[in-house]
Order: structure tokens, then sequence, then C-alpha cells
């Protein structure tokens, strides 16, 4: 069968110059980066090497790229570390037994400035923090996905220690006012950090210029394998180290380096680096021809997010009166990969927190899906979906007892 | 892959079924059995695994009952997939808490609550399994759903309409659950176990190398991990705010002499002689409850039998509503012998049925299945 994947905001396959430059790093230089001799000092080399690559994507020195299991862990890095740094210095400064509790009692850390419509990886870090005691505010977004920048100053106390903002959300694409948040955060000088899972490698970034403290990156989103990310840690931030072991990445995130999987994403970060504004430019054209095409072929669909600034591959698009569940399902039969909701531990769809948190009402979060376009989607691939799409749209609402009784009434 | 050649007993319309089916996948050996089946018979499968309770919920009961056999966990679904994978066919979890919330079980709680005794398969069968996911099966392009019932249905040429029977294997049968459903319903279903016993379902997944092949049955309400309902009433009314007469009531006899004292009405059922807390002379059974007066009623065995009641929500699948009384055998429970009965349409969706003998515990919130034969006719809920 024929088979059109547009899930590119879920992962993207491993680039095949990409995979040439990993395959020496499993086999003949297989040493350990943090060895003394001939092959550990190999893998440092390309280790280096790949840390000045992704540096570059965004505009960072080598020094301050650590390297992570992806961008799960570096966003609980980031968030973890900026909040529990405070209570290590409490530690030292007096006794153990004083700092204990200290969060819970308000002294330290006492506040974290989030958005209702982050990825569960800072949701639910942040959440894991309110149990123990640390404030946190969820900004709301207008319609399109965006903070409003008053409510965020107004947001800020002087017990706020940290923002984290995502730079583009993963189920609209919209992307923040970063520069804008970044000049509060500097202003108010309280940490920011920024999920940048979705934007790296689509939109240019530019650490100083956005004013970040704190940015996760992951590999497997830009055309390097799973298991591989980055946190960008600007020179001077305090953080808390998660992981405890040897020396490796000055101790700081310890764990013998994944050799393959970081020369792979420096690998990656340059190609997309590289490439990035021709991408961008195809990639936007063909996503707006989508989005054109469905909005003109499906009656009644419109698109989510679609008047902010956006990642230029991401389509969002609610069609009425269908399960987007009983969607995504009839077009894999059909072989269209794409998205909708998100994925519970059963595989089972749940409704989006973002579709919910821009203000769609339930029925419209739970009939909308996500395009998501690659590096390497063609024309041919949109076709494809243009003629799937609106057919199993139809077919959806002949079905659906409550879209006749509405399409009836109308 | 081994080939399975011996089941030529299959109805006709099973082999030459083309197209697209959706197997409804509990994850146990049954429905394994079913997609294994319609796959040797040359059917496309695609597998829908339905997520309907999450098992987390209501964290009191973590803890109270064995983790597994429960069909909504998630060793359950992951099961499902595996089997789906093994057989090479697509297979995808579908959720529908919240219509199973809706539809089963708020009103399971809603009818202890008022002194009824549910029955929570007929619901998830009729405005679950049968209503949404079937819906889904063929939104996705799928022109039938086949289950692992237990359960026959038959096509009857003269009059055109699908008639549900009784399933071969009289101990597995489950048609009692299923007359909820209408003939469209009905149409479009497939139960390819129905001409099968357990053993040979079990031989036919063996044969497949299913990897549930040698799991346990599951007995139990899926959403009632372990088996206690008084437990499970509890801690989700209290998680709804739903108020529970709970405190003490009466126990009476007949006479509405007071016997005993009772913690709460969703204790009983019609019929119970265990658990009353109190020792009589002769056995008392439970005759009948009364949650307005947080009272339960209690008597000797004989009164207990009774030959009238009146059903209501009455749905008649393999044939009309008749114009008269007719005469058929009438089951209470899942494990109650039919018994001969005359069947009298009141209205639209009651009717009153009256049996030759009298019956034991015909008990409110139960349902009233009438049978011709191996043909499931209709039935309805008892008031």
């Amino acid at each position: 069968m024929n088979r059109v994947y547009l899930d590119f905001n879920a992962t993207t396959p491993v680039e095949p110059e990409v995979l040439d430059a990993m395959l020496p790093f499993f086999s003949t230089e297989f040493g350990n980066a943090a060895s003394i001799h001939t092959f550990g000092q190999k893998s440092r080399a390309a280790v280096e090497t790949a840390r000045e690559k992704v540096a570059a994507l965004i505009g960072a020195r080598p020094q301050e790229i650590v390297f992570t299991s992806g961008g799960t862990e570096s966003d609980n890095h980031a968030i973890f570390g900026v909040v529990l740094q405070p209570l290590l210095q409490a530690r030292s400064e007096v006794e153990g037994s004083v700092a204990h509790g200290a969060v819970r009692s308000g002294e330290i850390g006492r506040h974290i400035i989030t958005t209702a419509i982050e990825h569960e990886a800072v949701l639910n870090a942040c959440q894991a923090l309110e149990k123990e005691g640390v404030a946190v505010t969820y900004l709301p977004t207008d319609q399109e996905g965006q903070i409003d920048l008053e409510e965020l100053r107004r947001a800020i106390r002087p017990e706020t220690i940290l923002i984290t903002v995502m730079h583009a959300n993963n189920e609209l694409g919209t992307i923040q006012p970063l520069e804008e948040i970044g000049r509060l955060a500097a202003e108010a000088d309280v940490y920011l950090h920024t999920d940048a899972v979705q934007s790296a490698g689509k939109i240019p970034i530019d650490v100083n210029a956005l004013g970040v403290d704190l940015l996760s990156l992951s590999g497997h989103k830009l055309y390097a394998p799973k298991g591989i990310g980055a946190l960008y840690v600007r020179g001077g931030t305090r953080l808390r180290q998660l992981l405890y072991g040897g020396h490796h990445q000055r101790g700081f995130r310890p764990g013998t380096e994944n050799v393959a999987g970081i020369v792979g994403f420096g690998k990656a970060a340059e190609i997309a680096r590289k490439s990035l504004r021709e991408t961008a430019q195809r990639v936007s054209t063909l996503r707006d021809k989508l989005e054109q095409g469905l909005l003109h072929r499906v009656p009644q669909s419109r698109v989510n997010g679609g008047a902010a600034p956006r990642t230029p591959n991401t389509a969002n698009l609610v069609f009425p009166g269908v399960e987007g569940e009983a969607l995504l399902i009839a077009l894999d039969l059909r072989g269209l990969a794409c998205s909708t909701g998100a994925a519970c531990s059963s595989g089972a769809v749940e409704p989006s927190h973002v579709l919910t948190a821009i203000g769609l009402p339930p029925e419209d979060a739970r009939a909308s899906l996500r395009f998501s376009l690659g590096r390497h989607t063609t024309s041919a691939d949109l076709d494809f979906a243009l003629n799937v799409v609106p057919a199993a749209v139809a077919q959806l609402r002949e079905l659906s007892p409550a879209y006749r009784k509405a399409a009836k009434a109308r | 892959m081994t080939t399975i050649t011996q089941f030529d007993t299959l109805p006709q319309c099973a082999k030459t079924r083309r197209g697209l089916v959706a197997v409804a996948m509990s994850g146990g050996v049954d429905s394994s059995a079913v997609a294994a089946l319609l796959q040797q018979q040359g059917c496309t499968v695609v597998g829908l695994t339905m997520q309907l309770w999450n098992q987390r919920r209501l964290p009191e009961l973590q803890g109270a009952g064995p983790a597994r056999h429960r069909c909504c966990s998630l060793d359950d679904v992951y099961d499902a997939k595996a089997v789906a994978q093994h057989l090479n066919f697509p297979h995808y979890v579908v959720n529908f808490e919240e219509h199973f919330e809706d539809r089963v079980v708020r009103p399971f709680v809603d009818q202890y609550l008022t002194g009824r005794t549910p029955i929570a398969c007929t619901n998830c069968n009729t405005d679950v399994k049968f209503e949404p996911l079937l819906r889904m099966a063929r939104q996705i392009g799928a022109e039938r759903l086949a289950t692992g019932h237990y359960a026959r249905i038959r096509k009857n040429a003269g009059s055109g309409r699908s008639e549900l029977l009784r399933a071969r294997d009289e101990t597995k049968d489950q048609s009692y659950f299923l007359w909820g459903l209408s003939e469209e319903q009905l149409s479009r279903s497939d139960f390819p176990l129905g001409e099968l016993t357990k053993e040979e379902v079990r031989a036919l997944a063996r044969r497949a190398n299913l990897p549930v092949a040698e799991k346990p049955e599951s007995m139990e309400l899926c959403f009632v991990p372990n088996g206690n309902y008084v437990q499970f009433i509890q801690a989700y009314s209290q998680e709804r705010g739903i108020s529970l007469r709970n405190g003490e009531g009466e126990i009476v006899s007949e006479s509405g002499e007071l016997i005993g004292r009772h913690h709460g009405v969703q204790n009983f059922t019609i019929g119970q002689r265990k658990g009353l807390g109190f020792a009589a002379g002769k056995p008392l059974y439970v005759l009948s409850i009364d949650p307005q007066k947080n009272r339960v009623v209690v008597g000797e065995d004989h009164v207990l039998r009774k030959t009238v009641c009146e059903v209501d929500g009455v749905n008649w699948i393999s044939c009309e509503k008749p114009g008269a009384s007719i005469r058929a055998f009438a089951k209470i429970r899942h494990k109650h012998e039919p018994a001969a009965a005359t069947i009298e349409p009141l209205d639209a969706c009651s009717a009153r049925v009256a049996f030759d003998t009298p019956q034991r515990a015909i008990t409110p919130g139960q349902a009233v299945v009438f049978y011709a034969g191996d043909i499931v006719l209709g039935g309805g809920w008892i008031r």
C-alpha cells in the first residue's frame, strides 16, 4: 500500500547522511569518550565536534550544550534543576535539617510561570513540583495559542524563580513571542527556559537574541535518532544536576556518552542549519497548499491557530461532525499517517489539552487533526492527502447521526 | 502459519464474507480467536480495543484484588496488540471512557442505589459495543463488527430479518446479554464463536499460536476489578459526590416486624440469604428493597416465588412486536433455566410476563429474555 507520512512533529526518520556519520561509532570507533587511550580520544573528538554543530544551530557556545537522552530529560533537568538549586545552596549554608522542607515552607524556589499549552514533559514536571509546595502559574493563551505578555508581566512575583514557555507548540505550530518574554525575564531577573523541541531546525533560533537561559532540544524531531537530545545552559546559570555518577560532561550529566547518537545529532543539526531557510520556504508553501486544499474541499473545516506566526510545517484543522480518533484510523487504513489529540498509555486518544486551552469546545477539539510535513514531503504526498481526507471525512459524517441531524437542521 | 480446516459447520455467510471486518478485541482468548478465525476465512481484519475505564481512577480500590484478569487493564490492551502483531493485522485502541461512564458505570451505580440489581454487560453491549464501536467500525470502512460473544446470528430467508440465537455451547451461551440489540445492529454484527465450544476456541487459539491461548477467563465486571460491587459503589459515589443513603436501615418481615438492621441497601440483592447480619430460626431471604424507606424486606423462600412480572424497555429482535400475547420460554437471569410463560405486550415498550409456574427471585434491574427454541425473540428490564 502507498503510505504517506504527515506526522513529522511526532518524529522524523534518520537522514541517510546522519546514519552514515553514525555507523562507524557502533563498531570500529566504539571507544568510550571518557577513556584516555586513542579509542577514547577518537570518540571524544567526535562528541566535541557534534557539540559545536548543535551549539551552532542555536547560536550557543559549545560548552553551553549538555547532551541528554532527549527532550523530556532536558525539560525535567531545566525545571527541577533551577527549582532545586537553591535547596542545595541552603543545605550547604545551614544544616540539612533546616533546609528540609524549605520549599514547602515557601522560603525558596517558590514560584514558576508556565503556559497551559506546554508539552507534558514540562506540564507534568511543574505539577510534580506543585505537589511539593512550589506555586505554579499556568498562563492561558488566546485562541491562536499565544500568551499575553501583559499577563505574563503581571504574573511575575518577587519569589518567581523560573519562566518556562515553549518556543513552538507541537500541535498548532504557533510560536511564542520569546524575545519579548526574554526581555521581561531579564528585567525581573528570572530564569527563562524554553522547550524548543518543535522549533529547532524549522525556524532560526539564536539563544542570545531570544534571551533564554535554558533551551531543550530533541534529536529525533530533526532527523537524528531517538534517544538523544540536548539542554542548552547559558554560562553562569545555577542548575542542580539530576543524575549522579561519573565525570562525563563535566560531571554535570554523568553516564557514558551515547557517542553514535551524539554524532548523529551533530550531523543532523548541521544539515538543519544549512538547509533551514530553503526548507522552511518550500515546506510552508506545501503546508499552505494542503491547508487551502482541505479548507476548499471539506465543508465547514477550519484551521486552528492559523492567524499566529507558526512553524512552516504544521497544519491543524477541525472537521466538525467527526471523531478525530475514527478519522485518524480511517486515514491510516487508507495509507495516510497524521495525528489527533494525545496518545495515552494504552494508545487510545485523549482530548488535547492544547486545543481545549485555546478555547475550542470539546467536540471541536475531538474533531481536530494535525498534519505535520517533513523536509522531504512532496507535492504528490499532499495530492494523496487532499484526495483521501475529504473522502474519509464525508464517509464519517455520513455515518454520524449527530452530524446528519445538524445538517438537516441547517 | 497453522491452517485450520475443520470448521465446516460454520454458517455459509461467514465463509463468503469479503471486505474489511472489525474485531472488537478485549485481549482475551475468545475475541483473539475470532480474529484468527476470520483471517483464516479470508477476511481482512482490523482490531479495535476499547479503552473503557481508567483502572487508576479510584485509588481506594487499588491493591484490592488481583491486577490481572481485568478487561480494561493495560495488560489486556497489550495482549490484544500482541495478537494483532502475531497475526499481522492493524490494531487500534479507541477511547470510549466518557461514553462508558455515562451509559454503563453511572447507571449501574444509580440502579444499585435504588435497590435494583443491574446488568452492566447488557448496557455495554447495547449502548457501547454495538453503538459507538459499531459506528466507528463502519466509519473506518469495515462492513461488520465481529465479537467474541457466544451466540449466533442467522438470516431468516423468509422474513429477511437477522435473528439472534443461543450459542451452540449452552454452557457458554451469552444471548441473555444481547437482547437489547436492534435488528439493524445485529445485521451488521458477527459472532463467529456461536457454533463452537470453549474447548474448540481454545484449541483454535493454540493452533494459531496466539499469545493469549492459555489466558484464564475473566469473570468479573471489567470496571470492578475485585468483584466487590459494594466497595466500588462507595468509592465511585464518593468521587462523584453522589450522596449515599448510607447509614443504618431496617430489615423487616413482610408484616413490617423489625427483624434486624443493615448498612445500606446497595449491599443487597433479591433472593440473597447470606450477609443479612442476623440468625433466624428458619432461612430468610431478601424479598424486596425499598430505598425510599431505606428498608430491606425479608421472608421465607416460598414467598420469593412469583408468577408474574412486568418488564419495560422491551426490545423485539427476531420478530416484530407481536399484536397479541405469545407463548415463549422466558429467562429471568443469566443462570436461569428458561421457563414457559405467556408474554403480553402492554404498550410499545412494556410487557407482562406470566409464568406457568412460580419463579424464584424475579429481580428488578435484571432482564427477562424471551426465547422460542434457540431464537431470542426479545427481552425487557424487570420493573
